[in-house]
């Protein structure tokens, strides 16, 4: 049912992600890719892959930002991905009850049996989580890995989204964000994670960290004043005139 | 967002089905106009044949028209499903009425009630369809509250103007029912006037900064997307129109839809009978082109907050 679950038992299972580490490698999605192409929504269908206008559904994007200017500027790598929201429009619109979240978890799932393809939760969503599979005629979407978390034949310490199990730099983590003492929200709570757009008023599960205060004390410091040039080189002649604009070429 | 030719027919098509089965109804009620069995049908066909090829076109899009039946089934919380339901549901008095005012004297009360039914349903189906997109958070261009009485505003315009090109066949068109079409589809534009003020003027709702969450250190722009080529999320919400051909399809859209067709309807209710039939058949041609040109504005104008992750500032 599209309906949203009334009762649930407080678990809201996400990601939270720390923009202050990720190092734009898309490792996180390249994995994700990779398990899903062959997961739950199986397969994230690709086309053109190797022609000029090569598209395909991927759950997980990388942006690259740049934020601020000068000295206090900085590049920001910025994965994306659905953020299981508590109020996620994208269930509520879907028409038929393909969309639906979890009542144990509040995983936002598709059943690809009972869609249509119609699109509308892909307009619902603001975050752009969700992407039509063309060859399939569906929508897809991130299952935060319902295929590992709860696989009783993967050894425990594996039994986390792919994203996250694969991230070099420690960037992402998953847990209950609905359980105030577990690890991730202890950290969201320390580092003051937040949440995308809330003037949406989707109120996303996931968290993001924001990037650290500089600590480059370098930066304190005034930049010593560029070399002077001369200002002119004229040596009164045409012809030398001549022959230096010649060898300065 | 990209304006789906299958979109765009469905709710002109079926907007002007539904809005000319409304005034067939009030007007035969009123006593205006003479019900004839000939009228009656032709108003009916052509209105039903509008609205159901507008909901299968609306079909076409779908990646599994097969499974559309499916469609039905959560009208207790999409608008796209209460929508669906409201058209089938609407079917049966139209029916009905048509039926009686085929065979029999449209007057009797069956026929009054289902004729009321019908006109009453046919309004809350074109409140659906403009629900569907009010209630997109997402796209704050159309999450306004002028764009439900849009829908049925330019659904009772193109309506009126589809009645009286088809009863112009039939009989002289009087004066006065031509001239309130002229009103009402003066009307109608006036509100898409104020609504292009609305969405011109309107802050934004979201902006890059808040979509990142990285306003604190500054203002934030897209250094490098995470892909070479369009995905499905540039694709079909990334869709913009440049802001001065925009400009220019609104006046051609007012002038062609609004200007050209009161004026039209105007002399329509003034010349008589063969000039007027027409008149009314170049009003519902203006009126056609406007509509299309709106409907398609209305898509391409809209912005979606995802664009913002692909280099969009606000929306």
């Amino acid at each position: 049912m599209t309906s949203l679950p009334t009762a649930t038992d407080g678990r809201k299972l996400g990601l939270v992600i720390d923009l202050d580490i990720c190092v734009g490698c898309h490792a996180c999605a390249v994995n994700c890719k990779e398990w899903n192409t062959g997961g739950h929504s199986a397969p994230l269908t690709d086309e053109e892959p190797y022609g000029a206008d090569p598209h395909g559904v991927w759950f997980n994007r990388v942006h690259s930002f740049e934020a601020g200017d000068g000295d206090s500027g900085r590049t920001v790598h910025f994965p994306r991905s659905c953020l299981h929201c508590e109020e996620p429009a994208c269930v509520t619109v879907c028409p038929t009850g393909a969309s639906y979240k979890r009542e144990g978890d509040g995983i936002v799932l598709v059943n690809a049996d009972t869609c249509i393809g119609c699109k509308l939760c892909s307009w619902a969503c603001p975050y752009g989580a969700r992407e039509y599979d063309y060859a399939d005629g569906v929508m897809k979407k991130c299952t935060l890995c319902i295929d590992r978390i709860e696989n009783q034949h993967l050894p425990p310490e594996d039994r986390l989204p792919a994203c996250v199990s694969t991230c070099p730099a420690s960037a992402r983590h998953f847990g209950d964000l609905g359980d105030p003492n577990s690890d991730v929200s202890q950290l969201v709570a320390e580092r003051g994670g937040y949440d995308l757009m809330p003037e949406m008023g989707m109120q996303p599960v996931n968290k993001y960290l924001p990037p650290r205060a500089s600590t480059r004390h370098d930066l304190e410091t005034p930049a010593p004043p560029p070399e002077t040039i001369p200002a002119s080189t004229d040596t009164g002649s045409d012809f030398l005139n001549w022959v230096d604009r010649m060898l300065t070429r | 967002m990209n304006p789906a030719y299958s979109v765009i027919f469905f709710t002109t098509a079926s907007g002007a089905g539904y809005g000319a089965i409304v005034w067939l109804v009030v007007l035969a009620l009123l006593g205006i106009v003479p019900l004839t069995p000939a009228l009656g049908a032709s108003v009916i066909i052509v209105s039903l044949a509008l609205i159901t090829a507008g909901l299968l076109s609306s079909t076409f899009h779908l990646g599994h028209p097969e499974r559309a039946w499916r469609a039905l089934s959560q009208w207790r919380s999409s608008w796209l499903s209460r929508e669906g339901v409201a058209a089938l549901v609407t079917y049966v008095p139209i029916l009905i009425f048509a039926v009686g005012s085929l065979f029999f004297s449209a007057y009797g009360p069956v026929w009054i009630w289902a004729g009321l039914i019908a006109a009453m349903l046919s309004l809350v189906t074109v409140g659906c369809t403009g629900m569907i997109y009010a209630s997109l958070r997402a796209i704050p261009r159309w999450s306004t509250p002028l764009v439900v009485p849009l829908y049925i505003a330019f659904a009772m315009s193109t309506g009126a103007v589809l009645l009286i090109a088809i009863a112009s066949l039939f009989w002289p068109t009087p004066g006065l029912i031509a001239w309130c079409a002229a009103v009402i589809t003066l009307a109608a534009w006036m509100l898409k006037i104020a609504y292009w003020r609305q969405i011109d003027n309107a802050k934004p709702v979201a902006t890059a900064e808040s979509a990142t969450g990285l306003g604190a250190i500054g203002t934030v722009r897209l250094l490098e997307s995470p892909h070479s080529s369009e995905n499905y999320v540039m694709r079909e919400m990334g869709y913009t129109i440049a802001r001065k051909h925009a400009a220019r399809l609104r006046k051609i859209a007012l002038v062609v839809g609004g200007v050209a067709t009161a004026l039209a309807l105007v002399i329509a209710g003034l010349l008589p009978a063969p000039f007027a039939t027409a008149a009314s058949i170049v009003a519902l041609i203006f009126a056609a082109m406007g509509i299309l040109i709106e409907r398609w504005l209305f898509f391409a104008e809209a912005r979606h907050a995802a664009s913002l992750y692909y280099g969009a500032s606000e929306v």
